[in-house]
């Protein structure tokens, strides 16, 4: 990638849907192996991006298994950040929605990008205050380091090795379940720039 | 004090129907010597050093203000006003006379408190102040003050104004009480029956803020009652701050019956509409209260065409502790004098008057409205003088004004024309810096 | 879709857009209050004044639940003397509780204007909890919430205000309100109680109560208050005529539709403005709207805090 093209802000690619369906399916199977073996698991993914994961996680999961999809769970958690007051406009509420009991339950909440770790730290909050869950797991399907918070994924479709001031952009599409033009790319900044 | 000459000035003397350039002199009394064209030469020469000149091209020369309505607070409430700062108010804005109503405390209800008035605004020496004594003893609306005797010591007028004399008894006996001694009772025209505790006009906007308000009506059936205890009495009735079309139209019919009756308007009332209430800045709350469109319209048209004899500007100073309160509970009034000028030519701009009309409104009219002396530059005449400019403009800033107090709705308002000099029997009681080029 | 005001004082203040703001959110937080736990940590440090210089205990409590759900720290100030009788200036009052560093002030009044006082004077966030007969935004904002999850919408529909108009926030917040979101607002009461020029905030009079119920959609009552006439305002001459000519009960409910709402911003005067088989009736929603109180009090603590920040960043960003 030319500088040019960086200034103009141009997305290099990282995983094409192929990429993305293969990382998915690894990430499936272990969940499979490590718990879906010990009982019940349900998914929960972090809106907006960790929703449409964690609805292909849980059809993989089935698969990989044999069984019906496990349930899933969103949750949004603006009401949990602890940047609302640093000055961005107030982000639009979401819903959050767990349609299965917390406590108790086996639960693998599902991101698409893993960067600072504020993110999952606010979810994990949010879901202590719907029960006491058995355990939690955590799968991404980017990891791209930078974290703040000591915060791990127990699977992770993709490590990726960013700058701090770089983006990572994760491309939804299709039905969720299956999604032709999944993609991962990488946008960096200017040289030079913090 | 030497002799004075007013050179090149356009001088505005509306008792005499003129509006010239020429030369104003006035003599070591303090009074008009001469007017005309060519004075400077004529005593420059005679005269040599003995006659200061004050150029004045460019300027207006008018007889100085004349205001039938201020509230100087003093005595009692010093932290207000007090005779000298309204007098250096009064000087600031071109008026060399000034009438102060009775609502001090105590109360000007008798002949000492009246010659303490005149006493101090003597020792001042910023303008003639004349006092206007109360109606009622107390203004408490239950008997007479001392009237005879307050006009024996100098008071020009009566009034409770600041409450009304809601005894009809009371006020008819008053009417023909000061017949004798040929002064007016100032009336402040609001039924209470009608509103009592209110906040402003009643209408959309007192709706819209959720504010109590008073009806129009409660200024006009006052109104009406006392034009018919004058016409009954003979007696002289003079309506304070007359704000609404319809007393305005009822005033102008009792005149064309012959009914003893002369009024005044404010320039806040001629200005402004209950709009600027929105806001509640509560320097927009005075009694009466700011009215509606049409109303400040035909109090336009009535000072346009005479029925409205003279702009006053009830001149009422209020500390931050009576205004820096919730809009209910704040004082009624704002101060006036030093923007009063500027409101007025705010009419000439807007094409209701002429110059020479708006000159006399501010001093000629309520001299005679009063029978005081002054308001007039013919050779004999009161050396009482204002030079304004009529093409500078003053921005409002209440933190520079004179005033002790700052409750003006004015405040950041660019208004035509500026005072650059005051003249009280020929002796300067204000020079202002002039911008440029005087 | 955005909020980035610093105060709540008025209906009459905001945007269509900003209205829908504050709802979109307040139904998110109505969903929160069905949570087992309804606390969640946004607002977790920051200080909440409640001013109540006026009796209230409903609309109190109602802040006070939202606040302590957002994880705010709450205090009260009141009592019901007024500053000015202490020898104080509500600003004087007002200044010495900012100097405590709250973020929220939550001023409620008997007099209009106070909370625009505040808002102006501080630069702390001013949310208005009703002054005088000015306005109670989060009230509207509570019946607007109601009926948009009964209604779905308000275009096309006619909401009846009844009685004391005159004297009543509440109504002038919703007809601001409710006729902005494209609601026909029709109020109706003795035309005593009908403050001139209502119809330029956007209401149309009516004398009739059942003239003014028939086709409409919802009815709001007000609550009368006997004060008012022991106040010699000569507004009517006893409750008593007044509930037989404006009062709603099951005889007057024949004229209204059968599927109309009826709302009552409370406390209700049972068997006064309203007979008890209305106020129980199906076609109550009074106590949606308590629960719907909270959430829409969450929904403007949530948008007016920080905002003076927020407008610092912007300007800062616009300085770059």
């Amino acid at each position: 990638m030319t500088a040019d093209d960086a200034r103009r802000g141009e997305l290099k690619p990282i995983m094409d849907a192929a990429a993305v369906e293969r990382a998915l399916r690894r990430m499936a199977t272990q969940i499979a192996e490590d718990l879906a073996s010990r009982g019940e698991i349900a998914l929960v993914g972090i809106r907006a991006g960790g929703v449409p994961v964690a609805r292909r996680l849980a059809r993989l999961v089935a698969e990989a298994e044999g069984g019906p999809p496990p349930p899933i769970g969103e949750v949004d958690i603006t009401l949990y950040r602890d940047d609302l007051y640093t000055g961005l406009e107030k982000p639009v509420l979401g819903e959050t929605r767990i349609p299965f009991p917390v406590e108790g339950a086996r639960i693998v909440l599902v991101d698409d990008v893993l960067f600072t770790g504020r993110t999952v730290r606010a979810a994990l909050d949010e879901l202590m205050d719907y029960g006491r869950p058995r355990l939690v797991r955590l799968a991404v399907l980017v990891d791209r380091g930078h974290r703040e918070l000591p915060i791990q994924a127990d699977y992770v479709g993709r490590r990726l090795e960013t700058e701090l001031s770089d983006r990572v952009v994760v491309v939804h599409g299709g039905d969720g379940e299956r999604d032709p033009e999944a993609r991962v790319e990488l946008g960096r900044a200017g040289r030079g720039r913090p | 004090m030497r002799k004075r000459l007013f050179s090149g000035a356009r001088i505005v003397d509306p008792a005499r129907g003129l509006d010239a350039v020429a030369d104003l002199l006035v003599g070591e009394d303090g009074r008009v010597l001469d007017v005309g064209p060519g004075l400077r030469r004529a005593t420059g020469s005679a005269a040599g050093g003995e006659v200061e000149v004050v150029p004045c091209s460019g300027l207006v020369l008018a007889p100085g203000f004349v205001d039938l309505h201020v509230h100087l607070r003093e005595p009692g409430q010093e932290y207000k006003e007090t005779i000298e700062t309204g007098g250096r108010a009064a000087a600031a804005g071109g008026f060399t006379t000034v009438c102060c109503m009775a609502n001090t405390q105590p109360v000007n209800d008798n002949a000492s408190i009246t010659r303490f008035i005149l006493e101090r605004a003597a020792e001042a020496g910023l303008c003639r102040v004349l006092p206007i004594g109360a109606v009622s003893a107390g203004m408490r609306g239950e008997r007479l003050a001392d009237i005879g005797e307050m006009r024996a010591a100098g008071a020009v007028g009566f009034s409770d104004d600041g409450l009304p004399v809601m005894d009809a008894h009371l006020m008819r006996r008053a009417l023909e009480y000061t017949r004798t001694f040929g002064a007016p009772v100032i009336a402040h025209e609001e039924d209470r029956c009608l509103g009592c505790h209110w906040a402003m006009h009643e209408g959309e906007v007192s709706t819209a803020l959720g504010l109590p308000g008073i009806p129009g009506a409660a200024e006009d059936v006052m109104v009406a009652r006392d034009i018919v205890l004058a016409e009954d009495t003979g007696g002289w009735l003079h309506v304070a701050h007359v704000s609404t079309a319809r007393s305005v139209e009822l005033i102008r019919r009792a005149k064309e019956r012959g009914v003893r009756v002369t009024t005044e308007a404010t320039p806040h009332h001629f200005t402004l509409t209950h709009d600027a209430v929105r806001g509640y800045d509560t320097s927009t709350k005075m009694a009466p209260p700011l009215r509606p469109p049409g109303d400040v319209a035909a109090v336009v048209r009535g000072l346009a065409d005479g029925t409205i004899d003279c702009i006053a500007t009830d001149h009422a100073p209020h500390s931050r502790v009576e205004k820096e309160v919730e809009f209910e509970l704040a004082a009624n009034g704002v101060i006036g004098l030093e923007t009063a000028l500027g409101l007025t030519l705010g009419l000439v701009r807007a094409g209701h008057l002429g110059l020479s009309q708006a000159v006399a409104l501010l001093s000629t009219r309520p001299a005679a409205c009063f029978g005081i002396e002054g308001g007039r530059l013919a050779p004999g005449d009161r050396a009482d003088l204002v030079l304004f400019d009529p093409d500078a403009e003053l921005l409002v800033d209440p933190a520079q004004g004179h005033s002790r107090s700052r409750n003006t709705p004015f405040g950041g308002w660019t208004l035509p024309g500026r005072v650059r000099r005051t003249v009280l029997l020929g002796r300067d009681t204000f020079s202002g810096v002039p911008d440029a080029g005087v | 879709m955005s909020f980035a005001r610093k105060d709540l004082v008025g209906i009459a203040d905001l945007e269509e857009h900003e209205i829908l703001t504050l709802l979109d959110t307040a139904e998110r937080f109505r969903e929160l209050n069905e949570r087992p736990i309804k606390k969640v940590p946004t607002l977790r440090g920051r200080s909440v004044i409640h001013l109540f210089l006026e009796p209230s205990t409903r609309t109190r409590t109602s802040f006070d639940i939202a606040a302590k759900r957002m994880s705010a720290d709450t205090f009260s100030v009141g009592g019901v003397t007024s500053s000015a009788v202490k020898g104080e200036t509500l600003l004087d009052t007002a200044r010495n509780l900012h100097a405590m560093r709250p973020d929220v002030i939550v001023v409620r009044h008997k007099m209009a204007g106070t909370a625009a006082l505040l808002a102006k004077a501080l630069p702390c966030s001013v949310i208005n909890a009703g002054d005088g007969f000015h306005e109670h935004p989060t009230q509207a904002l509570l019946d607007a919430l109601t009926l948009r999850q009964r209604l779905g919408g308000f275009e096309g529909r006619t909401v009846t205000i009844v009685g004391d108009i005159a004297h009543s926030r509440v109504a002038r917040s919703n007809v601001i309100l409710l006729t902005r979101l494209g609601a026909r607002v029709r109020v109706c009461g003795p035309r005593t109680l009908i403050p001139p020029g209502i119809e330029a905030l956007g209401a149309v009079a009516c004398d009739r109560l059942r003239d003014a119920i028939e086709d409409a959609d919802v009815v709001m009552m007000l609550r009368i208050q006997q004060e008012r006439i022991d106040q010699g305002g000569h507004y009517f001459p006893n409750t008593r005529e007044y509930s037989r000519l404006y009062g709603l009960n099951l005889d007057t409910m024949r004229r209204a539709r059968p599927d109309v709402l009826v709302m009552h911003p409370g406390p209700v005067n049972r068997g006064v403005e309203i007979s008890p088989e209305v106020a129980d009736g199906p076609w109550s929603v009074i106590l949606d709207q308590v629960t719907n109180g909270v959430a829409v009090r969450m929904s403007a603590m949530y948008h007016v805090m920080g905002a003076d920040r927020a407008e610092a960043a912007v300007q800062r960003g616009a300085d770059r």
